[in-house]
């Protein structure tokens, strides 16, 4: 039973919490984004893959950890180009489109590996972290909270800065308008389409980020498929935070505590059904779905594409 | 967002928009493997031979089609009811896990048939039962079904594991799985092929769908929901009982589905088991779109490409998850056409 | 409400003869209507001027082509005497007019000065203060207070009105177009809102007051002009219009808005009653409420081939009355009976069966399902049911005989039954419907406008075939906002205010003046 109170135990465990919760931030932030735009953006799984092949395949050639970080956010956005060209400059339906992308870029992703990587199977060398002075001095919390790779701080600050962004500027009020009444948007002058394809393009950018860090980070590696459902995930934790960042950022710790505290305990000695727990943060929202019900608070024309002066 | 809104052009014939897309995909496809330095041609050719003029790679890809069919049968209702059922996946993997759980059980208690029709009427029930909750929530509240039935994959997908490893699994075996359905228990093979009855048996559920969704007043009622809910309410439908009444069967279906794919082929489910059919099947019932001969024609092409792209992929040293390159650009070539088509005809 | 045209002197008496907007000859057509043709328009400073007309004369698309929502096919718009194109929301804004529409555009989830400040250039700073000072300012000029950190969903409808008038004004516009601002509000609200717009006039802005109430017209308005049919039915210049009284006035503007008998000539003579006296009563209302206040303490009774013809200005609960009686909308209060029977609780399929018949105002929207066959849609009420159906089992045979025997006896032309629905006309779409509602047995034909947006043929067509069946005895209830419509079909005409049934008067030489008054909320 003292394994659980180790120093060692304790920062293995909110550093796992942290790296299992980081990409769903991300894509999570992106992802609510884009909803807050009024487009449902089924194609996240696609981009977070796309980011983590481009961004492991960048740092390794170049073995720059930051080029590899933009490389994914830049592979994130490419796909995210292409889902702002069909869904919001053209009215096709998100839904089909998004799942297309997803599929066409677990397929494209995983045949890129293919060529390139099959055969050796190159790893990335362990990252570079930041100690934060003084802060990283902190027992347990110095070494798990205060040493991480920059990326980890970046997607942290970005929770306020999406607050500041929603809250007090002029992009975050049009992506509001975008989303809950594009008509109005339109009527004061601001273009709909050039506001939600800025809010794809977010999405993409940070999904590629998301991904890129499961990747570079997270594995060391890329292997097909290996966002496994993360982007579905980010998804449906967009989708309850109901466009207030900071609830992406709990949801995501949530689900990211729920996966490291079973591997933690199971390291630990104690036999516990891991699924269970991973079903926890899901139970939970069914549960206040079911007991508050209504419209889970989303965009009035979310999925819908704009038509302007349509009679 | 109803999915049964989704325009339907008018200008060419079924048949042909329905190859458009298929054939420029295809053509797409190929200029990719050239571009990779490979020869479409023989891969194509090696995807034919291996699939289709092969004795048991053809008995393969009639096997494969079963589950397939299946779940296309059940996309078929949700979406000509202008309902989004994306939790498929889940409602497969639940009810699969059940059945698999219980058949080497029954079919050792009860007479054979006896057990395995007891044994797809769990694997119904426990689909259809996974998908009452986002039903309620849509008919009572209106919550979106997309991100309810997202939600319910991964409780699915949980709750599957979580019961492989405690109350279904075998303690026999080191891996959790659940207790193997000896190969001879499993659903008889027609003749001397490797393909069993569950093949027949979700064709003829994928034509009684079609039947059902087009020929009858149940299916005139869904569609017309599916089309205008405004119009279904004025000429006095109980939309949300048609609304449970379409997740039920769609879910219903997604769970024979499991059961067809576990008691004819795998004989147990492991925990980390996960085929995911349900998202590679929405394109082929939106090429189909949404008819039940079609999509038997398409879930039949995809086989194909399954089966024989399997082998020419690793003859042409390529991953067959290339294959779902082709099925992206099918769906995006396929809303872009109805866009244009939608968009002529004014 | 304000009374008499008390205010119309004050925009006269300014002189000011530039007008800051105008507009003439603006032709718009959609498929199949004529919104605009040819209509000439005047904003001048300092003068409110009401623009007035029924649903569908076209004052919406005027409203739209001066804010740059629509683009007229032909015509010429100058302002401040230059000729100007307005391509586009953003230029009429620069142009300095500001439009309070209709319908809302207000971002419900955003607070209310958070919708003022939408709209700026994305790279610029909000500028919170700064607005808050400038809705501090507009709010002093209109004499409204609203919190503004307040969120514009939660807003009271008036409210939201006031918070759409500083939104309009806010760039220092001097043109402030109201498109029909009244529909929605209380009549303190109204009266509100008269102040403002009278306060705004008299600092020099140039209001357009779009709507279809005579009686605010005539309190708020300085100049009034009438469309009709798309067409400019005439122009009460200031000075005319405060030398008349208003009982003048009113008759004048009445002329206008629905022409005398004797300028239709082929309007036809009264239609022969057809009462069937001695039956009991078919459907008895009894203080029927239903849709939140939009119903209230309904009650009338109908006997087998009367035609009550229900009138009102269109939004006073007309819809929902149908609605509720059709069993779409739940009865909060109050009772249903039909046939001796109590219907109150009854669901529509039920009452359909019974012989109920809605014909839906809504065609497209709800009245068919515009990608089905022809042949569907006329037995959309009827799935499942014998001869169509046999043991669940559509019998495509004689759907179609149905089909082609309704095509053929309502004279709906189309190719043929197989033929999506919404490929057709209006009119013909309306046949058809007609055909469906009276296929079977019919005992009661609820028609909602059955002649909204018809060409005249059409028009007749649609009215004979009300007609016809009530001579074949079956009850009708014909909500019409048009008065010679109800006047030539109705044996009683009831009018809705508010909700309510304001009276029901017999049809005769004096049913028009009656319920004139009771349309506008007179007694």
């Amino acid at each position: 039973m003292d394994a659980l109170f180790t120093n060692a135990f304790l920062v293995a465990f909110v550093s796992g919490t942290i790296a299992a919760s980081l990409p769903l931030l991300l894509a999570g932030l992106g992802e609510q984004m884009s909803e807050k735009a009024g487009v449902l953006n089924l194609g996240l799984e696609g981009m977070m893959l796309v980011g983590a092949f481009c961004g492991f395949a960048v740092a390794l050639e170049t073995g720059s950890f930051l080029l590899g970080f933009l490389a994914g956010a830049a592979g994130g956005m490419a796909v995210a180009a292409m889902m702002a060209a069909l869904c919001v400059a053209l009215p096709l339906n998100q839904i089909v489109v998004g799942i297309a992308l997803t599929l066409g870029m677990q397929g494209a992703t995983s045949l890129a590996h293919h060529v390139l990587y099959s055969r050796t199977f190159p790893r990335l060398p362990r990252q570079p972290e930041v100690a934060l002075p003084l802060l990283s001095q902190i027992p347990v919390l110095g070494p798990s909270l205060f040493t991480q790779n920059p990326v980890v701080y970046l997607a942290l600050l970005l929770v306020p800065a999406a607050a500041w962004l929603y809250r007090a500027t002029n992009i975050g009020l049009n992506l509001a308008a975008a989303g809950s009444k594009p008509a109005a948007l339109d009527l004061a002058g601001v273009s709909v389409t050039a506001t939600r394809a800025f809010a794809v393009l977010a999405t993409g950018a940070l999904g590629g980020l998301g991904g890129a860090y499961m990747a570079n980070i997270g594995a060391g590696l890329f292997v097909p498929f290996m966002t496994g459902g993360a982007g579905f995930m980010a998804i449906v934790i967009a989708m309850l935070a109901r466009g207030r960042p900071a609830w992406v950022l709990g949801g995501a710790l949530l689900v990211g505590f729920a996966t490291s505290i079973t591997t933690a305990l199971q390291v630990a000695g104690f036999n516990i059904p891991t699924d269970l727990v991973l079903m926890l943060p899901f139970g939970t929202i069914m549960l206040v779905l079911t007991l508050f019900g209504r419209r889970a608070g989303l965009p009035a024309a979310l999925g819908l594409p704009y038509h302007r002066g349509a009679r | 967002m109803s999915a049964a809104a989704t325009p339907a052009a008018a200008a060419l014939p079924a048949w042909l928009r329905a190859l458009v897309p298929l054939v420029l995909a295809l053509g797409i496809g190929a200029l990719i493997l050239a571009a990779l330095g490979r020869d479409p041609v023989q891969f194509f050719a090696n995807v034919l031979n291996r699939a289709v003029f092969n004795r048991s790679g053809l008995q393969e890809t009639l096997v494969l089609m079963a589950p397939l069919l299946l779940i296309a049968a059940s996309l078929i209702v949700c979406f000509r009811a202008g309902l989004w059922n994306l939790g498929i996946d889940g409602q497969f993997l639940l009810a699969a896990t059940f059945a698999s759980a219980f058949a080497a059980a029954w079919v050792a208690a009860l007479p054979y048939w006896v057990a395995m029709a007891l044994l797809f009427l769990l694997a119904a029930a426990v689909g259809a039962g996974w998908a009452m909750l986002p039903a309620f929530l849509k008919a009572r509240y209106g919550v979106n079904e997309i991100v309810s039935t997202l939600m319910m994959n991964f409780l699915g997908f949980g709750l599957s594991a979580f019961l492989i490893k405690t109350l279904f699994g075998d303690p026999e075996h080191p891996a959790p799985q659940t207790t193997m359905l000896e190969v001879a228990e499993r659903l008889p093979r027609i003749g001397e092929t490797l393909v069993h009855v569950g093949v027949v048996f979700a064709l003829l559920v994928i034509l009684a769908v079609h039947v059902v969704m087009t020929r009858t007043g149940f299916g005139l009622r869904l569609r017309i929901v599916g089309h205008n809910p405004r119009a279904a309410e004025h000429a006095g439908l109980n939309v949300r009982r048609l609304t449970f009444a379409v997740f039920a069967i769609s879910a219903a279906l997604a769970g024979l589905a499991g059961a067809v794919e576990v008691l004819g082929v795998r004989g147990v489910v492991r925990a980390d088991w996960h085929p995911g059919y349900g998202l590679l099947v929405v394109p082929l019932v939106f090429l189909a779109r949404f008819h039940g001969v079609a999509a038997i024609a398409f879930v039949f092409v995809f086989a194909v490409l399954s089966i024989g792209g399997e082998s020419a992929a690793r003859r042409a040293d390529l991953p067959n998850d290339f294959l779902l390159i082709m099925m992206a650009l099918i769906l995006v070539i396929l809303a872009v056409t109805d866009h244009v088509a939608s968009r002529a005809r004014g | 409400m304000p009374e008499g045209t008390g205010a119309a002197t004050t925009g006269a008496d300014r002189g000011l003869d530039v007008p800051l907007v105008r507009l003439s000859g603006i032709t718009k057509r959609f498929p199949g209507v004529l919104a605009n043709d040819e209509v000439s328009f005047d904003i001048r400073p300092g003068e409110v001027h009401a623009l007035l007309g029924e649903n569908g004369a076209g004052k919406s698309t005027l409203i739209a082509i001066l804010s740059g929502v629509l683009q007229p096919d032909s015509g010429r718009i100058e302002v401040n005497g230059r000729p100007v194109r307005i391509a586009s929301p953003r230029d009429a804004i620069r142009l300095g007019i500001g439009t309070v529409y209709q319908h809302s555009t207000l971002v419900p989830t955003l607070s209310v000065v958070q919708n003022l400040m939408l709209g700026q250039r994305w790279w610029r700073p909000l500028g919170r203060a700064a607005a808050l000072a400038r809705l501090a300012e507009l709010s002093a000029l209109l004499g409204v207070r609203v919190d503004p950190d307040a969120t514009a969903g939660s807003l009271s409808l008036g409210q939201q009105q006031q918070v759409e008038i500083v939104k309009a004004l806010w760039r220092g516009e001097r043109v402030l177009v109201l498109d029909e601002p009244t529909s929605m509000l209380t009549p303190q609200g109204v009266e509100e809102l008269g102040q403002v717009m009278a306060r705004l006039a008299a600092r020099g802005f140039g209001i357009v007051f779009v709507s279809h109430k005579l009686q605010e017209v005539l309190a708020f308005g300085h100049r009034v002009t009438v469309l009709k049919l798309g067409r400019k039915a005439g122009e009460i210049p200031p000075a005319r219009l405060s030398a008349l009284s208003p009982a003048e006035a009113t008759a004048e503007i009445l002329d206008l808005m629905f022409g005398r008998g004797a300028a239709d000539p082929e309007a036809p003579r009264r239609r022969a009653s057809t009462i069937r006296a001695d039956d009991a009563p078919l459907l008895e209302v009894e203080h029927l409420s239903a849709g939140e206040g939009a119903v209230q303490d309904v009650s009338f009774t109908l006997r087998p081939g009367e035609i009550l013809g229900i009138a009102g200005v269109d939004g006073n609960g007309q819809k929902q009355l149908a609605e509720a009686l059709a069993g779409q909308l739940r009865a909060e209060a109050g009772r249903i009976r039909f046939a001796g029977r109590d219907i109150t609780r009854l669901p529509v399929a039920r009452r359909h069966a019974l012989g109920l018949r809605y014909l839906t105002d809504d065609r497209l929207g709800e009245g068919t399902v515009g990608g089905f066959a022809i042949g569907t849609n006329l037995v959309m009420k009827r799935v499942g049911e014998p001869p169509f159906w046999a043991g669940g089992f559509e019998r495509p045979a004689r759907i179609a005989a149905h089909a082609r025997e309704l095509i053929g006896r309502y004279d709906v032309r189309t190719p043929g039954p197989e033929v999506p629905i919404a490929t057709l006309s209006g009119g013909n779409i309306q046949k058809a419907l007609f055909g469906r509602e009276l296929s079977g047995e019919p005992r009661l034909l609820l028609a909602n406008k059955p002649t909204y947006g018809l060409d005249v043929a059409n028009i007749r067509a649609a009215r004979d075939r009300i007609s016809a069946a009530a001579a074949a005895g079956v009850a009708c209830i014909l909500i019409s906002t048009e008065l010679d419509e109800l006047l030539e079909l109705s044996d009683r005409i009831a009018v809705m205010y508010r909700g309510r049934i304001a009276g029901i008067v017999g049809n005769g030489p004096d049913a028009e003046r009656a319920i004139g008054r009771l349309m506008v909320g007179g007694a």
